[in-house]
């Protein structure tokens, strides 16, 4: 039988939750023996090669580019899980939810005291994702199958996660692995 | 008057805070900023302190208001009989948008929840004073005063019936009483309940009143005698009274009714419930939406006291009581009996954490019993008349007779005094009113019931109810219902507690989303389970009702969100990437065209 796949994104997220990812230590020999990896940035795999069982998502979607990366998983991936707060519920980047668009890039490119004279300039590069209204969690956009809370998810959470899903049993999480406080 | 004098009255009395804001208010037109460091210095409190409460309430502002301030009602029943056009009216009489305050500084308009006059809608309040079943006709009149400079006492024409007509009162609120049970309606003659309360131990006069299995009125139906028994228990420097006449369920108004007619009947329950727990001083917490009643209010107490009801050594014995009135600023939480002690000692109407309960450290710590309007009229008439009267009356859990407010499409809406164990058909008929589509029992917080339950009857094991009965015909859209209840709840959280804040808001979005019909079996699945959550996780009765409305219409009425949802599709976004892109498109000059490159 083939191992089953799996690929990684991170979209408005701060990579802190691959990070956290990769604080299973030692164990990442053991999940090489359960799974392969396809387009992730832990094995810089950058376009999907094959279908993919568990796609895992860190992150909301705060521009297009985002939202296209978000909506190709959905296409490739079997199940997809939401990973860490800013996926589950836009996070830190949602701050700026509150405040309109236009005031955000005034403060950060126009008025900003940091900002010489002759830069005030809203970016508009063809090359750079273009910015939606406000930030948005993955569920909102695409199907979300399962919601990992934290931030980030502990590394324990991850793996217990994980591996209840790739071998198809039921998932017991212990109170400590989802208490933030 | 001066801020220095404003503070001076109060003596630097902290639970005093809402009255001295309010006296600024009056004075200033609003709480300037500048009266802020005053306010703290002379309370030793913080600034934060301070502005947190003027935020924290409704009817105090810190911005500069018009010299009329329109406060329209917008609950349900308002909107039902006409708010619309009367919104529009004032907008267009005045030429100032809603929610803002006109350039000449005439008039602010704006909302408010529920003022506690269902019955007589649409109604707001201005510059403290009622006006009812406003059209755009009398809108037209009302503004053209206010271009004269008209003061609005000045602009009632006809006062309402039984008090309402008193000159201390004069307002054009009827009572619009439908009908007179036993209890709160019967004969009655001040002071004798009292006096028999007298001749009894505190210890005898609890009994009596738990062998009348008297359950709170306000709603949570807890057994007062119970109640009154732990208060007294309880060890403290001084023990407290409070009557909780903040009624803020949309579609509630008996208390406003009692008051006006029986008020004599309440203090003398607050007496009593002093007698019995060992209190001398009792509070009467009002809303602020029935200021009106309160210049009254202050002179039937006057003559309590006068006729030795109230004061010291009451009917010659060594029993002393007395009552103050103190005012809300509007905040529906404050109906809470935790939240309203926190707001009678001049805070913010947050709930507090229980335990400890009320009853163990209640008003400035101290053991309190809070106790609603009605229930302490009840407990009066049941000293009068004996616990095996009261028990004739309702059912065997249930005793005694409650008072209803009934509002919305029927042709008698008003007060009914009714027996216990009443069923919903009886009391439409009652009512008069034909072709129900449904009956919200107990208000937004309540349970909206369909033609399926019409049979179940109006009692603590079945259908509880603090009063409020609101009635919808089949032209009604009940979509439309439940999103201003929602709404009511988003606006009078006080957003402690995260479920409730939030939870509230999201709920309402994925209500919108199955009501424009971009809904799934899983949107209903989730508002289901987002409810549940939202109600076991929030600390006091605000959150853990606020769901109600979808719930309660998703358990009776589950055919019009099943009607509304897409069956096939597994997912529907509720978004769509140009719309999302569009503001930052125009501020870039830019086009979305998506890329390919990830494929």
């Amino acid at each position: 039988m083939n191992k089953p796949v799996i690929a990684t994104a991170s979209l408005a997220g701060c990579f802190g939750c691959h990070m956290s990812f990769l604080d299973i230590d030692e164990r990442i020999l053991d999940l090489i023996e359960l799974v392969e990896f396809d387009k992730s940035p832990i094995d810089d795999i950058k376009k999907f090669s094959r279908p993919v069982d568990i796609g895992l998502i860190e992150g909301g979607c705060c521009n297009s580019e985002n939202v296209e990366v978000l909506r190709y998983f959905r296409k490739n991936c079997k199940i997809l899980v939401s990973v860490g707060e800013c996926a589950v519920m836009g996070g830190l980047p949602a701050m700026r939810n509150t405040i309109p668009l236009r005031e955000c890039l005034e403060e950060a490119y126009l008025n900003s005291p940091t900002v010489a004279p002759e830069d005030r300039l809203i970016p508009a590069d063809e090359d750079i994702p273009i910015l939606l209204d406000r930030v948005y969690p993955c569920h909102e956009i695409v199907k979300i199958d399962y919601f990992l809370p934290g931030c980030p998810p502990s590394a324990d959470l991850i793996w217990e996660a994980l591996t209840a899903l790739i071998q198809g049993k039921p998932l017991r999480l212990e109170y400590d692995l989802v208490k933030y406080d | 008057m001066s801020y220095r004098d404003i503070l001076r009255k109060y003596k630097k009395d902290r639970t005093r805070l809402i009255d001295i804001l309010k006296e600024i208010q009056r004075a200033e037109g609003f709480i300037p900023g500048k009266a802020v460091p005053a306010v703290v210095e002379n309370l030793g409190l913080s600034t934060a302190e301070v502005e947190g409460v003027i935020s924290f309430y409704h009817f105090l502002s810190d911005r500069p208001l018009g010299k009329y301030v329109v406060y329209l009602n917008n609950s349900i029943t308002a909107e039902m009989f006409g708010r619309e056009g009367v919104l529009r009216a004032f907008e267009q009489e005045t030429g100032c948008l809603w929610g803002q305050t006109s350039p000449d500084g005439l008039v602010t308009l704006l909302d408010t929840s529920c003022i506690g006059m269902n019955d007589q809608e649409p109604a707001a309040i201005i510059n403290g004073t009622v006006f009812t079943c406003l059209t755009p006709e009398k809108v037209n009149k009302i503004v053209g005063w206010m271009k004269e400079g008209r003061p609005v006492e000045n602009m009632v024409e006809e006062y309402g019936d039984g008090a309402n007509a008193h000159e201390l009162i004069r307002a054009m609120v009827s009572n619009n009483i439908r009908r007179r049970g036993p209890v709160i309606f019967g004969d009655y003659a001040p002071g004798k309940g009292l006096t028999r309360a007298l001749e009894m131990t505190p210890e005898c006069l609890i009994d009596e009143v738990k062998k009348a299995n008297l359950l709170g009125r306000g709603g949570a139906g807890f057994p007062t005698g119970l109640k009154w028994e732990f208060c007294r228990k309880e060890k403290g420097e001084e023990h407290f009274v409070v009557c909780n006449a903040d009624e803020g369920e949309p579609g509630t108004f008996k208390d406003r009714v009692i008051l006006t007619e029986r008020p004599e009947m309440v203090f003398e329950g607050m007496a009593i419930a002093g007698y019995a727990v060992g209190a001398r001083r009792g509070i009467l917490y009002l809303r602020h939406e029935y200021t009106y009643l309160r210049r009254y209010l202050e002179y039937i107490l006057e003559k309590m006291r006068e006729q030795g009801w109230l004061g010291e050594n009451i009917a010659g014995r060594s029993f002393s009581f007395d009552i103050e009135i103190k005012m809300g600023a509007g905040a529906y939480v404050c109906g809470e009996e935790s939240a309203l002690l926190e707001s009678a000692e001049g805070k913010r109407g947050e709930p507090r954490d229980r335990p400890p309960f009320p009853v163990q450290k209640g008003y400035l710590n101290q053991p309190t019993t809070v106790n609603n309007v009605e229930t302490l009229a009840t407990a009066t008439q049941i000293v009068v008349h004996g616990a095996g009267w009261f028990r004739s009356m309702g059912t065997p859990v249930s005793a005694g007779t409650k008072l209803l407010s009934v509002s919305g499409d029927c042709e008698r809406p008003g007060v009914y005094e009714v027996e216990y164990g009443l069923t919903v058909k009886e009391l439409l008929e009652m009512a008069g009113a034909r072709d129900t589509l449904a009956v919200q029992v107990g208000g937004p917080s309540g349970n909206c019931i369909s033609e399926n339950g019409f049979g179940r009857k109006i009692c603590f094991s079945d259908l509880p109810t603090g009063g409020s009965i609101i009635i919808f015909n089949r032209s009604r859209d009940l979509l439309s219902i439940v999103s201003n209840f929602l709404d009511f709840f988003i606006e009078e959280s006080c957003g402690w507690c995260v479920p409730c804040r939030a939870g509230n808001v999201l709920l309402k979005k994925k209500f919108e989303k199955i009501a424009s019909g971009r809904g799934t079996l899983q949107d209903l699945r989730e508002i289901e389970a987002w409810g549940k959550i939202i109600k076991s996780t929030s600390r006091c009765g605000l959150g853990q009702t606020s769901p109600n409305p979808i719930l309660t219409t998703l358990a009776n009425f589950r055919e019009i969100y099943e009607g509304l949802i897409n069956k096939e599709a597994d997912f529907i976004p509720d978004f769509e990437l140009e719309k999302a892109l569009a503001e930052a498109c125009a501020l870039t000059g830019r086009k979305y065209q998506e890329e390919h490159h990830h494929a």
